[in-house]
């Protein structure tokens, strides 16, 4: 069957709560700023959020459900989007499909994380099953080390440097010292990068994310509601989501975009030729040459050359994770998830302020998420346009 | 080229003794199947009973078909190192004082990508064997060992980490004055122990092989009579906290049912000698072992009983005898969830008759206390929870798990 377009869906309301490497709030506080930011920003009431699509890994006892009486919402649709890195691509496009058909008319996606200073530990230690039986034993190197691993033969496969991956992260570094929100905004050279110590190698300092708290939030609504509100606001051209792609590949070599990438251009009507800029999930260097391949900007392999032939900064000629990516604003949680989506917004409804890309029209958003065993399992990507 | 162990210096008394830290030990009740497996030394992976297929991480349902039909199997071990990373900074207290620490993804031959501990003689590309092993934690993990054997790889840091090796440690032997006892000092010692304390209970009464006993290197003759609480608690005074490995060898098999004996004369021995020794010992030599379970290279690491197979299943021509290595089997289960906050293994050694005066009717095949020792270490050197030596105990292990109720009937007829 032929797909539906997303015709008169508005993605708008973009909003980031600044960053905290720790918090003594609760995910639920997090969430609360984000919304409070929201009706600020929108001029609705808690009330006229009639869905509502929460991503968090820190809720715990509570889910979304629980949620709503906490913060005195009464929505008619609900959606618990747990799928880390790929959760503000899988809320955007099940969000839409509601407002298109009319199950709700604001629907509110938010994605928030506490940082306790012992959460991250306990996040780990318990993440999965798989997990838990078969990865927390080994050394509990976290997912430092399940991505060392996936990096490491990468790198034996496709000739892939160190410093392919620290042009990535250096660029990263050079967008978020125009990006308030970012923790990291202190100048990182490729020496800096190269020189940093070995944290699972060949995994070192920079290609890992600081684990912060944050939130990030978006609406999702009809292009008319959008206006008479006064919300600029981003289209949907395409998405697509996929689970536990390749299966049978004995390590992680690519991502469930790889998959269903032809039907994300056809529903689109444009190629990798038609975008901007692109919005990555960057939790570590190597799944960002995952999805620029998967993706379909250049041959699987070859994305080591392709970071070198351009530059990845605002101004450069391949924008590239313009707010400076978890890399450099810090991963809150599923927060990380939203990140790329948000900024998305912002760069197509004039917002982006010192990190606007000049004259984007079409911006690609890409997620990727839950190392379950000994790979992420969850991939997303959302193609935006301006109104 | 794994680096030889070298003998650790006396302990400067000042120094504060590690606290020993686990391996989180929180498991599904599916993982435990490869729990089974380590604590027999075997390699088992689920396998789909309706597809073939071979699953991990453990799971309930086969990951091809959906079959719901998934035990475990014993399966082919061998594999290829994908990848490997060094971790240097672990979120893990365990871990975190053990950094830098290796595992690699292993493509294994019969289907399934395993994260592993890699031994390290295990490089990046090359062939391994992969084998399931107990952490400290008590569950299994798996470490890649060379395909073919590698100088001194038994003194891996990590894979020691997972084994009970006598070698330079310290070694009680509960009763030197039986068969099975003097050929697990001569076993224990050749195996590289740096002292071997040898109990005798009355130790200034002669017995055969004593002076040969007394000659072997590294012997230290202990006053240690396991019926007497204070016997016990003096000896343990003087030397449990030098005490990594205990074995007990003092046995007292008799024969005769539960009907024909008069009075509870030998009953009463055979539970004072064997259930109630085994608690005096726990009692006065655990909590010592336990608080020593991460003191460096010999630290405390395993308490052995020596138990008959028939404490899994009555022989009625043995039946108190059974008896009384029943309720000892019972109790160093709960002495094993005791000594685990340590990091210290509990050996269940099941063996068969004996081929000693008191089997002296029993027809073969019967075991020599030589492959009984020689077991023993092996169990060490494997840190396995529960081994069958012999071909009796395998027999009645196998037979176990077909129908119980046969072998009960068997067993009495």
């Amino acid at each position: 069957m032929k797909r539906r377009g997303y015709d008169g869906v508005a993605v708008c309301a973009p909003i980031s709560v600044p960053y905290r490497r720790y918090s003594v709030d609760s995910a639920h506080w997090w969430v609360g700023r984000a919304l409070y930011a929201m009706t600020q920003r929108t001029g609705l009431k808690p009330t006229d959020l009639d869905g509502l699509s929460v991503s968090s890994f820190t809720l715990a006892p509570d889910t979304a459900v629980g949620l709503t009486q906490h913060l005195g919402l009464s929505p008619r649709w609900l959606d618990h989007v747990p799928m880390g890195g790929a959760s503000g691509g899988i809320a955007l496009r099940r969000a839409a499909r509601a407002v298109q058909c009319g199950d709700a008319d604001f629907v509110a996606c938010v994605a928030a994380d506490t940082n306790h200073v012992d959460s991250f530990r306990k996040t780990l230690s318990s993440f999965s099953r798989f997990a838990q039986d078969a990865v927390y034993p080994y050394g509990s190197g976290g997912p430092n080390a399940s991505f060392a691993l996936i990096t490491r033969h990468y790198m034996n496969r496709t000739g892939a440097t160190r410093e392919d991956f620290g042009r990535i992260c250096v660029a990263q570094r050079a967008n978020a010292q125009r990006y308030d929100g970012a923790l990291m905004q202190k100048p990182l050279t490729l020496d800096d990068y190269m020189c940093a110590r070995a944290i699972s190698d060949p995994i070192h300092l920079f290609d890992c994310v600081m684990p912060c708290a944050g939130a990030e939030a978006f609406l999702v609504c009809r292009e008319d509601d959008a206006r008479s509100l006064g919300l600029p606001f981003a289209r949907v051209l395409s998405t697509i989501e996929r689970h536990n792609a390749y299966q049978d590949d004995p390590i992680q070599f690519r991502g469930g975009w790889a998959v269903d990438r032809d039907d994300l251009w056809s529903v689109a009507g444009i190629g990798p030729d038609a975008v901007d800029f692109l919005q990555t999930y960057d939790d570590y260097p190597v799944i960002v040459m995952m999805q620029i391949e998967d993706l379909g900007f250049c041959a699987k392999g070859e994305a080591p050359a392709f970071v070198r032939a351009h530059t990845l900064t605002t101004d450069g000629d391949f924008p590239h994770n313009t707010s400076g990516g978890q890399l450099s604003a810090g991963q809150a949680g599923a927060g990380g998830g939203y990140l790329g989506m948000v900024e998305a917004v912002r760069q197509l409804t004039d917002q982006a302020g010192d990190t606007t890309v000049p004259d984007a029209r079409i911006g690609l958003v890409s997620g990727f998420g839950m190392i379950n065993y000994d790979r992420g399992l969850a991939s997303s990507a959302v193609l935006l346009a301006r109104a | 080229m794994t680096e030889p162990l070298i003998r650790p210096r006396r302990k400067d008394p000042l120094r504060k003794t590690r606290e020993p830290l686990l391996p989180q030990g929180i498991r599904s009740r599916t993982a435990f199947g490869l729990t089974a497996a380590a604590a027999e030394g075997r390699f088992a992976l689920q396998v789909c009973t309706d597809c073939g297929c071979i699953l991990y991480p453990p799971r309930d349902a086969c990951s091809r078909c959906l079959s719901g039909r998934v035990p475990f199997r014993d399966v082919p071990s061998g594999g290829v190192v994908l990848a490997e990373t060094t971790i240097r900074t672990s979120t893990d207290v365990y871990f975190r004082e053990r950094t830098p620490w290796r595992i690699g993804t292993v493509a294994l031959d019969c289907g399934p990508s395993f994260v592993a501990h890699l031994h390290g003689d295990v490089a990046e590309g090359a062939r391994v064997r992969m084998t399931l092993r107990l952490d400290k934690s008590g569950n299994a993990v798996a470490i890649a060992m060379p395909d073919t054997p590698t100088e001194h790889q038994e003194d891996d840091v990590q894979l020691r980490e997972l084994t009970c090796d006598p070698k330079f440690r310290r070694v009680l032997i509960t009763d030197g004055r039986n068969a099975t006892g003097q050929a697990m000092v001569r076993a224990i010692a050749t195996a590289g122990a740096s002292i071997v304390f040898v109990g005798l209970a009355d130790p200034w009464k002669p017995f055969p092989g004593e002076a040969a006993l007394r000659e072997i290197p590294g012997v230290e003759v202990v006053s240690l009579d396991i019926t007497d609480s204070q016997s016990v608690a003096d000896t343990a005074g003087e030397i449990a906290h030098r005490v990594d490995i205990l074995v007990n060898t003092t046995e007292h098999p008799r024969i005769g049912g539960i009907m024909g004996r008069h009075g509870l004369t030998v009953a009463r021995e055979e539970m004072d000698i064997r259930y109630f020794g085994l608690l005096r010992l726990a009692q006065h030599f655990g909590p010592t072992m336990r608080a020593r379970g991460a003191d460096g290279v010999n630290a405390a690491a395993a308490f052995v009983n020596l138990l008959s197979v028939h404490a899994l299943m009555n022989w009625p021509l043995y039946g108190a005898f059974s008896a009384a290595e029943a309720a000892c089997l019972s109790a160093t289960q709960a002495l094993r969830a005791e000594l685990r906050s340590g990091g210290v293994k509990v050996l269940n050694m099941f063996a068969g008759p004996l081929d000693t005066e008191w089997f002296q009717s029993v027809p073969p095949p019967k075991l020599s206390p030589a492959a009984l020792a020689t077991a023993t270490v092996d169990a060490l050197r494997k840190g396995i929870e529960d081994a069958y030596v012999g071909d009796v105990a395998q027999d009645i292990r196998a037979r176990l798990d077909v129908q119980p109720k046969a072998l009960e009937r068997e067993l009495g007829a």
